[in-house]
């Protein structure tokens, strides 16, 4: 265990009757970082983060948050972690700044909630009761109450499901600008890009396990395989399977396609450069983490 | 205790933005009252020969009136919390409570509060608006009145979180409620009094809370002193409701 683990779970291990599940789970979240779960629906990674949260108890295996057994004494954690549920909904007729008000009340000691209303977009919502508000609207003010009074942990669940694209991208932001404050953000999703964009290190879970964990860039460059360079021209350009880092060319029919290993594009470049050619549309396929967690898994999101 | 006077505080708020509810709890009762005490006067009631004795042989009215106070706090127990919390339950918004480490007793707790207050309050309007309009007898023994009351509402309250904790939705929550305040109150002895009923329907209703806390209240109210028995009763079924919504709860 590292001296800055403020999450550490250990062998966790949940059945649902005769399905299991989260199966030997084991991971920590060092201070500070935005650390993701992703998967696919029912991968476990909920059941993982409500064992945090204090809302599952685990069979077996360990659970610590802030070095608190979490399913044990989650009453010591009250104001230190905030969270937000997925298919969580608030009373119906409950106004947006009582909401923020009582979940102020839960963490010790004033606790100023009214800047999170500007920052959330919600000002001018102030006195809406939640069942008036928009999908996206609910999902912001879902998110807001998990950051009421800093708590040093988050977790947050499918926290842009429902946003519109403005309103995700404006939600990372906002978030970044959180884990820049110190507060460690556990951020559960299956959108590959926003775990691309905000975590630094994540989890990938498949049915129950941990089948990789990293940061992404380093999963992407240890699952990524071929790199694929493409651009037009005519002629032969089977020359260039002569570069080490070359394995083979291939045309169709005005595309040529280059695949290599490493920096395939720098070295394709420099030899055309060589030769007096330097095609306009030159370019490499940068593997993404979505195409890196079909790979880790085997499946798609849907199966 | 700041965060119990606040969710008690935001769910005292909450039950006033549900109109239907509130009409119902306050008005209901003074209705029901009103019509009855229209109808059968103030008088006691002379049976015939061979009939039996109705009301106690006392002034209608002044029978009904801490039944009513009884059945006030029934509507408070029965209309408003099962629904309310069969909805906290289906919507997550208990997982959420739970989430923010809210402690159990504080989340109930804050609605039995509001439930003792609706009662407490629908059982006042019932006494006023009966001791106004009409002449009758001042209630025998108020301290005996007043524990029974609280044994009422206690029950009542558990009743209503043990509904809330078991039914499948809150339409379900909601229509096993009203159903069976609806069933209780004609067999309570807050529709026909109860020593002209039948055996038969005497001994449904005393198998039903309602008829208990009725008795319980109406012997102190009414001079016949206080009823062990049925605060017994009373106290059985809060402690029997409580624990089984604690393990209902405790199980999801």
């Amino acid at each position: 265990m590292t001296d800055d683990a403020v999450i550490v779970v250990q062998n966790l291990r949940k059945t649902y009757g005769s399905r299991v599940a989260v199966d030997d789970v084991s991971f920590e979240v060092r201070r500070g970082e935005i650390f993701g779960l992703l998967g696919s629906n029912g991968a476990g990674k909920t059941t993982t983060v409500e064992c945090l949260e204090g809302l599952r108890r685990p069979e077996g295996g360990a659970a610590r948050v802030l070095g608190v057994d979490a399913a044990a004494r989650p009453e010591k954690l009250r104001g230190r972690v905030g969270c937000q549920l997925q298919d969580s909904r608030l009373p119906d007729r409950l106004r947006v700044w009582e909401a923020l008000q009582l979940f102020a009340a839960t963490a010790p000691g004033r606790v100023e909630w009214e800047p999170l209303l500007a920052a959330w977009g919600l000002t001018e919502k102030r006195n809406d009761a939640f069942s008036g508000l928009s999908g996206g609207q609910r999902q912001r003010l879902l998110v807001a109450l998990s950051l009421v009074g800093d708590p040093e942990v988050v977790f947050l669940d499918e926290m842009t499901t429902g946003l519109d694209p403005g309103a995700r991208r404006t939600t990372w932001g906002l978030i970044e600008a959180v884990r820049d404050r110190g507060t460690t953000i556990v951020l559960v999703t299956h959108f590959m890009d926003e775990a691309e964009r905000l975590c630094d290190r994540v989890a990938v879970m498949d049915r129950g396990r941990i089948v990789a964990q990293d940061s992404p860039a380093a999963l992407i460059a240890a699952e990524a395989g071929a790199v694929r360079v493409t651009f037009t021209g005519d002629g032969d350009f089977g020359w260039l399977a002569e570069l080490p880092i070359v394995d083979s060319v291939t045309r169709h029919g005005a595309w040529v396609e280059v695949l290599g290993e490493g920096p395939v594009l720098n070295h394709v470049a420099a030899a055309l450069l060589e030769r007096g050619l330097a095609p306009f549309d030159l370019q490499t396929e940068r593997p993404t983490l979505e195409e890196t967690f079909l790979k880790l898994t085997g499946h798609g999101l849907e199966d | 205790m700041r965060l119990f006077r606040l969710l008690t505080w935001v769910e005292v708020k909450l039950f006033l933005r549900e109109p239907l509810t509130v009409v119902f709890a306050f008005g209901f009762p003074l209705v029901m009252l009103f019509v009855l005490a229209e109808v059968f006067g103030t008088v006691p009631v002379v049976p015939d020969p061979g009939d039996p004795v109705a009301f106690r042989g006392l002034s209608p009215l002044g029978y009904y009136v801490p039944g009513y106070i009884a059945l006030a706090a029934a509507a408070a127990g029965l209309i408003m919390i099962p629904a309310h919390l069969a909805a906290y339950r289906e919507s997550g918004v208990l997982r959420r409570f739970r989430a923010a480490a809210i402690p159990a007793w504080i989340i109930f707790g804050s609605q039995v509060a509001v439930e003792a207050a609706l009662s407490l309050i629908g059982g006042a309007l019932v006494t006023v608006a009966a001791y106004a309009a009409y002449d009758i007898a001042a209630p025998v023994s108020v301290v005996g009145s007043l524990v029974a009351f609280l044994f009422i509402v206690a029950a009542f309250a558990a009743i209503g979180v043990a509904l809330g904790a078991v039914m499948p939705s809150p339409r379900a929550a909601q229509g096993a409620g009203v159903m069976l305040f609806f069933v209780m109150m004609m067999l309570s002895g807050t529709g026909p009094p109860l020593d002209v009923m039948t055996p038969l329907m005497r001994d449904i209703g005393a198998a039903l809370p309602l008829q208990h806390a009725v008795l319980a209240v109406q012997d102190p109210w009414l001079g016949f002193g206080w009823n062990w028995l049925q605060l017994g009763i009373l106290a059985g079924v809060t402690v029997v409701c409580g624990a089984l919504a604690t393990l209902a709860f405790r199980r999801q």
